[in-house]
């Protein structure tokens, strides 16, 4: 379970990283969304899967898998939130104000 | 814009809502022990606000809760932070909880924690971003 | 003692209430009278502590700051800080008082000059009464930042913000060698008490790093007091209003490398290389700047170039004086000591006639307008008051008797007389050059002082050159200088009071224990008889005055100095070197194009983690601990894999935004199967109000255009290479690092979460209890996005309304 949940992180890492390589940037916001979804996946496979219940005491079950990768990407997908919301209005104000949605056309002034 | 009509949508709406919104309570007090937490309490808050936003215009929401949600946000921050800094009341370090058991009338014995005031301060500054986020985009035409 | 550390914090908590002053009080009155107290009253109660000093006693108070790290707010007071906390303190309540009539409240941002001026005071109080180095190090850095943001006061003249930037690139290059200096010294001492690195003297002594560190120390000292090669910011920093250059500038903070050498001695004290960097460079210094102060035409530059001779001296004679330590206590090194005594005692002397100084000259430059010699003259009638306290300025600056500045002179004379007869560190041979030049920059410093005093008050008046006529100052403006004047000539007739009292204390911690605890004979006295310093006083005179005279014959000689080899020149051509050069470098990487930076990373990325796995035994494979897997399970991953290629070969956006969404909810899914509940939970939520959000943001942005590639290939080769190889990497990575796991995990801490925090849910209680700091911080960016979010779009709304308004 473990390798081929790595062979998944991997590909997912592989697509996001091409997504943000384009020039687009609805593609690069939407990279960035597959790449933390691979995140997440592989700090959860690393606290190992299935060793045990849900981390909730009270049950019939003495083991536990690891919380301290759940309450990690917990905090994860909260901020992965903010900032996806973040850079899709940076993004679409970027496009208002240029007129482009293309990063290549997006450069500093020269007197900067 | 033409004017919508989801009568249907509307209508679902309605009930839904309600339902989410007490859900939403539910998952944020259920979380000292069971799934559920601030951050799900708070986002399902937010999710249900959104609900209302889709399917009526934003004007309407508007006028019938008619609270500022930046403020949600700063507020539940400052919660977070007061319920830190209240450790020091104590003499103890920053963001110390606590907890003990009381018989309550109602309830009957229940578990009171410092912390559950530290995860509203934790919900409200997700309804309040969420929202805040939401609103100003479909703001702006 | 709790005082001691409340003395430091008064001044930054005045600096944060000053602005308030200043907005309800400014239009009745001069802030400057409230500010005035907290000097004032910190002055008086470190009076207070006179007598307990001078019988040998020193105070200390500790404030737990970062115990882990050994890092500790401790506040150490002798001799030796409290004749600085004094300088600090009392010229400092002169100056502001002097201030309240140089800076008009009408006209001038009152509330940053005093804002910036408490916040030095505090700064300069913590660096003397500080034990902890690095806590050394942070207040010496403030005194930098805040002399910086005084002298760029009047920011709106370009000569003031080329000045505060040559001082701050200076001082704090040398406050970071300094720092690394420290550091290496913690390493040896294996502590950052300053009290206990000199309890372990002889270490740092055998240690191999020894003298790089003393130099980069050394550097941080020079740096700030100016001393040759680096002192060529003091002049430029002069473009200060003149209360902060006779308070920064003479009074105070250049004065902190004396401080630090003073300190450093007992550590490094003794040994030749201290010997000859201190002395050597101190009495370079005292010869360059009197030579400087010679031919400048603007006041102030002359008393800058004369601050950085005075400095000089102060420093070489710190300088001789370690040579005790060398010696240890014996008759005939009593000699040493009494260089020491003579630095501190000088050190004293300038800030009172230099302090002066500078305020008389403040009150010319207010009073007429200008400060150029050239157009200065015959203000004797005019300015009488003024006169007479120039007069005692300068001739104590002279050593000319009955000045204080006499007393030190001659000290200073008999110190580098005897070290010239040193038999140790290769003094024999060249050790004669000390006096000679001595001599030599004295009689320099006698032209320089005449020249201030005659060229301004002598001569004829030229009133068409004067912007406004001139007049004597208000009693205000002089009161601070006649102060500091009358204390020139107290200091002449009784030094040994100030001796006793303040002096010997101070030497308590500058030499070995044995040194002060046998009294050795340090009387400071006038009169020594027909001795060889007396003569080279008299040689001094002689020939100061025939220069002086004959000065219109030879000034003309400094123009033979070519202007292209000066320091300054070199600073600042390689400062804009440095400029073009970082540009040049800069630009070949930093070409605009987002997609170029997202190479380098994704390259270093690719760089650095395939690196390590081909480390020998850092890849390892073994599957034989996986989790079974299941039909579903299999099924589910490839249905996310096809979702994620879906966003990957979408045409449409629509297609694109619910494929990523699709995506999430698998994830979510997944979530369930690996036991984690929460997260499931909220990654459900999270993905519908995300894709509410995409969806109300594509309305917004442009359509997919087909990015037109060469003909042929539908992709950008680097591209898919880069994404291949990140994609490989991180498999890799991932299947190596669950192959080899070295440590028990620590979330068996966490399972007690129901006694420790009284919740069973283990997430949530390591969210709001256990990591609660983090999960606070989370909200604290949750809540800067919402409004970043909305400024992003409102400021906007608000800027087109105002633009169709005006259309």
């Amino acid at each position: 379970m473990e390798t081929l949940m790595s062979i998944l992180i991997g590909l997912f890492f592989a697509i996001g990283t091409y997504l943000i390589l384009t020039k687009t940037l609805l593609r690069i916001i939407l990279g960035t969304s597959i790449i933390s979804h691979g995140v997440h996946l592989l700090i959860l496979t690393m606290g190992g899967v299935k060793a045990g219940g849900p981390p909730l005491l009270g049950f019939e079950e003495i083991t536990f898998t690891d919380p301290i990768p759940q309450a990690l990407i917990l905090t994860a997908i909260v901020i992965n939130f903010a900032t996806t919301a973040l850079f899709l209005v940076l993004s679409y104000r970027a496009y208002k104000v240029i007129g482009t949605d293309n990063t290549e056309k997006m450069r500093g002034n020269e007197d900067e | 814009m033409k004017e919508p009509n989801d009568v249907i949508l509307r209508s679902v709406t309605k009930v839904a809502v309600v339902i989410i919104f007490t859900f939403s309570i539910n998952l944020f007090f259920s979380g000292h022990h069971l799934p559920g937490g601030g951050f799900i309490g708070g986002l399902g808050f937010a999710a249900a606000l959104t609900l209302l936003f889709l399917s009526y215009d934003i004007e309407t929401v508007r006028e019938n809760i008619s609270l500022d949600f930046k403020k949600v946000a700063v507020v539940g921050v400052l919660i977070a932070v007061g319920t830190g800094l209240g450790s020091f009341l104590f003499d103890a370090p920053f963001l110390s909880h606590t907890f003990d058991y009381f018989d309550l009338p109602i309830f009957g014995k229940t578990e009171l924690a410092t912390a559950v005031l530290f995860d509203v301060g934790v919900a409200m500054a997700v309804i309040g971003t969420a929202v805040t986020v939401i609103m100003t985009i479909s703001e702006d035409r | 003692m709790v005082w001691l550390s409340i003395i430091i914090l008064v001044p930054f908590i005045a600096a944060i209430i000053v602005p308030f002053l200043y907005k309800v009080f400014n239009q009745k009155i001069h802030i400057g009278w409230f500010v005035l107290f907290i000097p004032f009253l910190i002055f008086i109660y470190l009076l207070t502590y006179i007598p307990s000093i001078s019988a040998g006693k020193t105070f200390t108070y500790l404030v737990q700051w970062i115990p882990t790290y050994d890092i500790n707010f401790e506040l150490y007071m002798d001799g030796l800080s409290l004749v600085f906390g004094l300088l600090i303190t009392g010229i400092g309540s002169l100056v502001i008082f002097y201030s309240i009539f140089y800076l008009s409240k009408e006209r001038e941002a009152l509330h940053n000059f005093y804002v910036y001026l408490m916040m030095f005071m505090g700064a300069m109080l913590g660096l003397v009464f500080s034990d902890n180095i690095l806590v050394i190090y942070v207040f010496w850095e403030l005194t930098s930042i805040s002399s910086f943001l005084l002298i760029a006061y009047w920011y709106q003249r370009q000569r003031s913000r080329y000045g505060a930037q040559k001082s701050m690139l200076i001082t704090i290059f040398g406050g970071l060698s300094m720092l690394a200096g420290f550091i290496m010294l913690s390493i040896i001492t294996d502590t950052y008490s300053m009290r206990e690195i000199a309890s372990q003297m002889d270490l740092i002594h055998g240690h191999e790093l020894f003298f790089p560190l003393m130099i980069l120390i050394l550097i941080g000292a020079f740096t700030k007091s100016a001393q040759f090669p680096f002192s060529i910011w003091l002049p430029d920093a002069m473009e200060a209003p003149t209360p902060i250059s006779a308070y920064l500038h003479s009074a105070t903070m250049v004065k902190a490398g004396i401080y630090l050498v003073a300190r450093f001695t007992p550590v490094f004290g003794g040994t030749a290389e201290w010997f000859w960097l201190v002395s050597g460079i101190g009495i370079l210094t005292l010869l360059y700047g009197s030579i400087n102060a010679v031919r400048q035409t603007d006041l102030k530059a002359l008393l800058a170039y004369s601050t950085i001779s005075q400095l000089g001296l102060i420093m070489s004679l710190l300088g001789i004086g370690s040579a005790i330590l060398y010696f240890g206590y014996n008759d005939e090194s009593s000699v040493y000591a009494i260089a020491s005594l003579a630095a501190v005692f000088h050190l004293v002397n300038h800030s009172t006639f230099k302090g002066s100084l500078f305020m008389v000259v403040g009150i010319i430059d207010h009073e007429t307008g200008t400060r150029d010699i050239r157009k200065l003259g015959g203000l004797l009638s005019f300015m009488p008051i003024s006169f007479t306290l120039a007069v005692i300025g300068s001739f104590a600056m002279a050593g000319l008797p009955p000045f204080n500045g006499f007393l030190s002179k001659e000290m200073f004379f008999t110190a580098v007389v005897n070290a010239s007869q040193l038999e140790i560190f290769n003094m024999e041979t060249i050790g004669v050059l000390f006096p000679v030049i001595a001599w030599i920059a004295s009689v320099f410093t006698f032209v320089y002082s005449m020249i201030l005093v005659f060229k301004t008050f002598g001569g004829k008046y030229k009133p068409k050159m004067l912007e406004k006529p001139a007049h004597e100052a208000p009693l205000g403006m002089l009161i601070p200088p006649a102060i500091l004047a009358s204390l020139v000539v107290i200091f002449f007739f009784f030094p040994n009071v100030l001796a006793n009292y303040l002096l010997k204390p101070a030497l308590a911690s500058l030499l070995p224990e044995e040194v002060t605890a046998v009294d050795i004979e340090m009387k400071i006295s006038a009169w020594h008889g027909w001795n060889t310093e007396l003569f080279m006083t008299i040689g001094v005179v002689v020939i100061g005055s025939i220069l002086y005279i004959l000065l219109k014959k030879w000034i003309g000689l400094y123009s033979v100095y070519p202007q292209s080899f000066t320091l300054n020149r070199l600073y600042d051509s390689g400062l804009a070197k440095m400029e073009s050069g970082a540009k040049t470098i800069t630009d070949q990487y930093m070409t605009g194009s987002l997609r170029a930076y997202m190479i380098y990373i994704f390259s270093l990325l690719i760089f650095v983690w395939g690196g390590a796995l081909l480390l020998p035994g850092a890849f390892s494979i073994d599957v034989s601990n996986d989790a079974p897997v299941s039909f579903y399970e299999v099924g589910i991953m490839g249905s996310m894999l096809a979702a994620a290629l879906t966003v990957l070969f979408a045409k449409s956006r629509l297609t694109a935004i619910i494929a990523v969404g699709a995506l999430g909810y698998l994830v979510a899914i997944f979530f369930v199967l690996f036991r984690a509940p929460d997260l499931a939970l909220t990654q459900l939520v999270v993905e519908t109000v995300t894709t509410a959000l995409f969806l109300l943001c594509f309305y917004h942005l442009p359509k997919f255009k087909k990015e037109k590639e060469k003909k042929g290939i539908p992709f950008k080769p680097l591209n898919l290479i880069i994404s291949l190889g990140v994609g490989t990497v991180v498999t890799l990575f991932a299947i190596s690092a669950n192959s080899s796991r070295m440590f028990e995990p620590v979330s068996s801490y966490f399972e007690d979460s129901y006694e420790l925090a009284g919740a069973r849910n283990i997430v949530n209680a390591i969210l709001v209890d256990f990591r609660g700091l983090d999960t606070m911080l989370e909200i604290f960016v949750l809540t800067i996005v919402g409004l970043g979010v909305y400024t992003l779009i409102k400021l906007r709304l608000a800027r087109r309304e105002k633009d169709e308004g005006a259309e």
